[in-house]
């Protein structure tokens, strides 16, 4: 059947079963492929999307149900050629060393922000608990949150 | 320098193997060492464009290809930047000689008078309007390299040693960056059904069911017990996989029990026998020992493995997160019965590598369906219980530590001796891939080996003390079965065994009435691991260390790994309530001439998160069929709430010869948590994974 919805601010629709997997329809439909498969058990975080300003795992999530609704991915962070602060602190720490994970953590990173612009350490590592990685960025992955939301917030102000 | 070759020269003799300088002003550096996920590719970089003086954004690298780069064997062992780095640095050098002795000779002045700025040349400071991109001939790249050019001393490096970011990263925060996000024409997705064990069989496979259960049309591929689900919609073969599980009867499988997941299991096991070292004496003094144990543990990579493999007009085209390029082409080659020219293996990233994990399998899985469906490209990509339930795992291992004490209570006589399986059975040491026991005519049972101790051996890896004592030895047992297949991951031995001798000196201490640091410095002479010990110790406010059994632990550590490779020293701040948890970690390594500092960092960290992950809560359980762990709820690992704050010193060495560094930590790191454990309760935890349990169960017995 056919399902619409916002993908990084665009109206798509797609042809497909309810119950296909948002990140299938995401990485095989719409050449999105950025969104990363780990478990499909919502444990890892690999997955990570936002669906109306909530991360949430697009591994279980099934097509069916995010009709409408509004789904930012990895691809949708950067305005143009512009990277989203998240990013550009991610390589300035050089957060990262395979970075299979770091979609997933990017997405989950910026929800928090979103909300919270001011966050504390506590407030980065609980948006973070669901994310795993596995080569041990963890100290980087913190730093560059931290860093990023120095900087987004003193972008407003400026 | 060494006045012998690297083997990666040896091999690769010709300098176009290596370099070429592109018309657009950039230069094409071609390796066989690839990304795991260690940043190697930016270091091998800057070594190039230090020794031609061309600026690192021109350095286009490419990395594992068996079609355009030289074959340097496996990524493994931390050897890429000592072996591959090593000969990156004689062919750049030798390139940039050729080319500006020529251009003494057609300018009439000495090579001496000529300098190189960005890749142009310049004559006593003055331009000469030539470069490299106008001057290198075919010639020079036709070269065979002599390795005689000496290159740049340490002293006049710009780019060696500085941090510079890696290229790949970029697109790692904006998306497609992976194997699996490789899209190519006629591409099939393809999930299998394993084989349960090597001599179980298929006897029934409701094949009406599963293409029911795939709701679109898919395509069943079987040989024998290799089967595989293929088609266009990936939703619909993974759908077939999962549902393939409840519609396919095996017989003879494997029959396990949760006492095979033990390392004592392998104490009764038939197994080869040798002792490395110092004869058995009769060494008068008081003699002590214990018992330490590693269970199995998964390199549990984030992302499943996957392989493409596309078979046209006869060539077999395969891309893979594989460490060896090299060798898997000619796996691929021998099993599928074509020659190695008609197969290429090119190296995509994957998540990041420990070891031998399952990436090999799944480029075979690809290969062996792409024959049976040529003209398409076949993408396998194993499932997450697949992933766990089948790559390689590091075997168990227990180790036993014996010292004969004089009367100060100091060795005189040490017995490291170890009872493990096989710590590395890929293809190249006689093991077997997955789809060779599924498919007609299996291969015999791979007999398990170890690396040769030249190599820094396996289960005997850092087994051998490097403390000044008397007499030492290793006995090893090396199991000639194991109850799964068993590979190399991170550091093989040396995590168990340096696990066992540094928290066993801790305990030797103790009874020496002696401190733990003291004690350590009393029987080494080496000065780089001295100098390591007493850095960590004043960073970690050693000499304030309180009372044994507060509840709060400070523990250190040290090692050589392999004892050739880099020196690290750890020291862990953990405290016990409910469960461990870390607080603070503080390191310092020596790696000599380090190429790319915040890189070597990020390795050093990286190390002692996943070890203190392996050291706290890792463990592979068996039952039944086989591997019972198949997610990370079943086998957790470290979380970000779990991650302690990280200090990491680099000594300043650029004039030693560079030393691997990503396994560096991993012993100290568990031996340092162990020994903090002890500090902070005044009990001994010496079986892995430390967690509240098996704390509890030592407690009880107090």
């Amino acid at each position: 059947m056919t399902i619409a919805l916002s993908v990084n601010g665009r109206s798509v629709e797609t042809e497909a079963d309810p119950s296909t997997p948002l990140i299938d329809v995401l990485r095989n439909h719409l050449d999105l492929r950025g969104t990363r498969y780990g478990c499909g058990l919502e444990q890892c975080g690999s997955c990570m999307v936002i669906i109306d300003g909530k991360a949430d795992y697009a591994c279980s999530r099934e097509i069916g149900s995010v009709a409408g609704r509004s789904v930012t991915t990895i691809e949708g962070l950067a305005d143009g050629e512009a990277l989203h602060p998240l990013q550009v602190a991610f390589l300035e720490e050089q957060a990262g060393q395979c970075g299979y994970c770091l979609s997933g953590i990017l997405m989950s990173a910026k929800a928090l922000l979103d909300r919270n612009p001011s966050p504390s350490r506590a407030d980065i590592i609980a948006a973070l608990d669901g994310n795993l990685c596995r080569c041990g960025a963890h100290p980087r992955i913190l730093r560059a949150v931290e860093k990023a939301a120095t900087a987004m917030r003193e972008g407003v102000v400026a | 320098m060494s006045d012998t070759l690297p083997l990666s020269i040896v091999t690769n003799r010709r300098l176009e193997k290596w370099l070429r300088f592109d018309p657009d002003r950039t230069l094409h550096l071609a390796v066989g060492k690839v990304e795991i996920g260690q940043g190697v590719l930016i270091a091998l970089s800057q070594i190039a464009a230090e020794e031609l003086d061309v600026d690192i954004g021109r350095v286009n690298i490419l990395a594992g290809d068996t079609a355009d780069a030289p074959d340097e064997g496996s990524t493994s062992s931390s050897q890429s930047i000592e072996v591959s780095g090593r000969s990156v640095r004689l062919v750049s050098a030798e390139l940039r000689s050729r080319v500006l002795t020529r251009l003494a000779q057609r300018l009439n002045c000495s090579p001496d008078e000529l300098t190189v700025e960005d890749g142009s040349f310049l004559l006593q400071s003055q331009p000469t309007g030539h470069d490299y991109w106008s001057f290198v001939s075919d010639a020079d790249y036709a070269a065979d390299i002599t390795g005689t050019v000496l290159p740049k001393a340490p002293s006049a490096y710009k780019v060696v040693g500085q941090p510079v970011p890696r290229k790949d990263l970029i697109a790692k925060v904006s998306g497609a960056a992976f194997i699996h996000d490789i899209v190519r024409p006629d591409m099939l997705h393809a999930r299998m059904l394993r084989q349960p064990s090597r001599d179980a069989q298929l006897v029934a496979l409701d094949e009406a069911a599963i293409r029911r259960a795939a709701k679109s049309d898919i395509r069943i591929v079987r040989l024998e017990n290799f089967v595989a689900f293929v088609g266009s919609d990936e939703t619909a073969v993974q759908r077939a996989a999962v549902a393939a599980l409840a519609h396919a009867k095996w017989e003879g499988s494997r029959v396990l029990t949760p006492a095979h997941g033990e390392a004592a299991w392998y104490v009764d096991q038939p197994a080869d026998d040798r002792l490395i070292g110092d004869p058995p004496a009769e060494t008068p003094g008081e003699v002590v020992s214990a018992v330490y144990s590693r269970p199995f543990v998964a390199h549990a990579a984030m992302a499943p493995s996957c392989g493409l493999a596309e078979f046209r007009d006869g060539r077999m085209e395969v891309w893979s997160h594989t460490q060896g390029v090299y060798p898997l082409r000619n796996s691929i080659a021998d099993i599928l019965g074509l020659s190695r020219e008609a197969v290429i293996v090119r190296h995509a990233h994957g998540a990041g590598c420990y070891g031998h994990n399952g990436a090999d399998d799944a480029a075979l899985d690809a290969a062996v369906i792409a024959q049976q469906l040529p003209d398409h490209c076949i993408r396998v990509q194993w499932r997450r219980e697949e992933e766990f339930g089948f790559e390689p795992v590091s075997t168990a291992h227990r180790t036993r530590v014996a010292a004969v004490l004089d009367a100060a209570g100091r060795p005189v006589d040490w017995t490291t001796e170890v009872w493990a399986g096989s710590h590395v059975q890929r293809p190249i040491y006689g093991g077997l891939f997955l789809a060779q026991e599924a498919l007609p005519n299996k291969p015999p049972p791979a007999k398990p080996g170890d690396p040769p101790e030249a190599n820094g051996g396996g289960g005997t890896r850092n087994g051998t003390p490097l403390y000044d004592f008397p007499a030492k030895r290793i006995v090893h047992h090396l199991a000639l079965r194991t109850p799964v297949r068993t590979s190399s991951l991170r550091g093989l031995g040396a995590l168990p065994n340096v696990f066992a001798m540094e928290c066993f000196m801790d305990e030797l201490a103790e009874r020496a009435g002696m401190d733990p640091v003291a004690y350590r410095l009393s029987m080494l002479t080496d000065p780089r691991a001295r100098y390591l010990i007493e850095n960590v110790a004043a960073r970690c406010g050693w000499a304030s260390r309180w009372a044994v059994g507060t509840g709060r632990g400070l523990g250190l550590a040290w090692a050589r790994y392999k004892n050739k490779a880099a020196y690290a020293c750890v020291a862990v701040e953990l405290e016990v309530d409910q469960e461990v948890r870390l607080k603070r970690v503080w390191t310092c390594a020596d790696a000599g001439l380090v190429i790319n500092p915040d890189g070597a960092k990020n390795q050093l960290a990286g190390g002692i998160i996943h070890a203190a992950s392996m050291t706290l809560k890792e463990q592979v359980t068996l039952d039944g069929a086989g591997i019972t762990s198949l997610d990370w709820a079943s086998y957790p690992i470290m979380t970000f709430s779990e991650v302690p704050e990280i200090s990491t010193e680099i000594v300043h060495a650029p004039d030693l010869p560079t030393l691997g560094m990503g396994e560096c930590t991993f012993g100290p790191t568990a031996a340092a948590i162990g020994n903090a454990i002890y500090h902070a309760l005044g009990v001994r935890v010496r079986d892995m994974p430390l967690t509240r349990e098996r704390i509890a169960q030592v407690l009880a017995k107090v």
